[in-house]
């Protein structure tokens, strides 16, 4: 019962128009950014390296490498500041956390197969 | 005219809700009331003014129900034993309830009738400031860097005391002061959390929803008052 009411207080906020996606999947994540009083939406793209379930503050990383330095962002995918999550590429990956993409240098840093090839 | 500011609630459990602004907060859900006005304590009577509330209704003994029990004939937890019936028989004739507490009268507002049932959404709107109060989780016979947050020893360079008291104090007076912080037990204390924020109410199911965290595990009883 206490479960129940928990997530009746959760209900209003969870997201139900996500798309269907996991690591090695290539994303572009439009993020609703804020500057002063004006808003604006940031897109950013990379790979999906992880997701971490934990209900309503369930968790995505992407990681993109730019000019050589890479960039991780974690995101709330239930977060009414990220505007829409687009799936460019799905990915076929044996992991569920793609940390070793770290430590990769190059064009190894971003190879991964796509499904189904 | 004095009105009772607060009520008594269970603990649901923590989550995160996201602002409008799309900020996310850690959230604790509490299920608060709808209390009872058990009894009305008086200057006259009692020496002060108060209210007490009760939560959560008790069933009437099964021993008075003549309902066959077990061998040990035990009473449950859930039924209400004859002095608490007479409790509430002198004052009203209210349902019994598990729970009672009393809370001063205080502030400005219309003072709830004898035997009326107290709501979350009448008593408290979002952003009002709270304070909650509740015991403590029990930690048990906890040593001093649990208890009492010291730093301990070494885990290398040979060391062979990690977690331990370094000191009881100065050598000089040839003796531990009083007070001196030990290992002992910890938790299951009463604790009041102030400065809460009332993010949500939820007038439906009885749900208070508080910025923060609150003391205790889920399903434990809470105190929850305006701040003062």
């Amino acid at each position: 019962m206490n479960q129940n009411l928990l997530r009746a207080v959760e209900e209003r906020h969870v997201k139900s128009d996500l798309p269907d996606f996991g690591p090695g999947d290539t994303l572009r994540v439009q993020v609703k950014v804020v500057e002063g009083n004006r808003e604006r939406v940031q897109a950013f793209e990379g790979t999906c390296t992880a997701r971490s379930n934990a209900g309503l503050s369930q968790t995505f990383t992407v990681r993109r490498v730019a000019q050589g330095i890479g960039i991780e962002r974690t995101f709330l995918l239930h977060s009414p500041r990220l505007e829409r999550i687009e799936v460019r590429r799905q990915g076929k990956v044996r992991r569920a956390k793609l940390y070793y993409l770290r430590g990769r240098i190059g064009s190894k840093a971003l190879r991964i197969k796509e499904k189904g090839s | 005219m004095p009105t009772v500011n607060g009520l008594l609630g269970r603990k649901v459990g923590m989550t995160t809700i996201f602002t409008d602004a799309g900020n996310a907060v850690p959230v604790t859900v509490i299920e608060c009331g709808p209390c009872s006005v058990v009894q009305r304590k008086t200057v006259e009577k009692d020496g002060y003014e108060a209210v007490q509330l009760g939560l959560g209704e008790l069933k009437a003994s099964r021993r008075d129900n003549k309902v066959a029990r077990g061998a040990t004939g035990r009473r449950g937890r859930g039924e209400a034993n004859k002095p608490a019936r007479g409790h509430f028989e002198k004052n009203g004739g209210a349902t019994p309830m598990r729970h009672l507490a009393e809370f001063r009268l205080s502030g400005e507002g219309d003072e709830p009738a004898a035997g009326s049932s107290l709501t979350v959404d009448a008593m408290f709107k979002a952003g009002d400031a709270i304070q909650v109060q509740g015991t403590s989780k029990g930690r048990g016979f906890a040593g001093v860097m649990k208890r009492h947050n010291f730093s301990g020893q070494g885990a290398s360079h040979g060391a062979k005391i990690h977690r331990k008291a370094a000191s009881g104090g100065a050598t000089d007076p040839a003796r531990t002061f009083p007070g001196a912080r030990r290992p002992g037990h910890m938790g299951a204390e009463l604790v009041t959390q102030r400065g809460l924020k009332v993010v949500e109410v939820d007038a439906g199911r009885n749900l208070l929803v508080v910025n923060g965290a609150v003391p205790g595990a889920p399903g434990g009883l809470l105190r929850i008052e305006k701040a003062t």
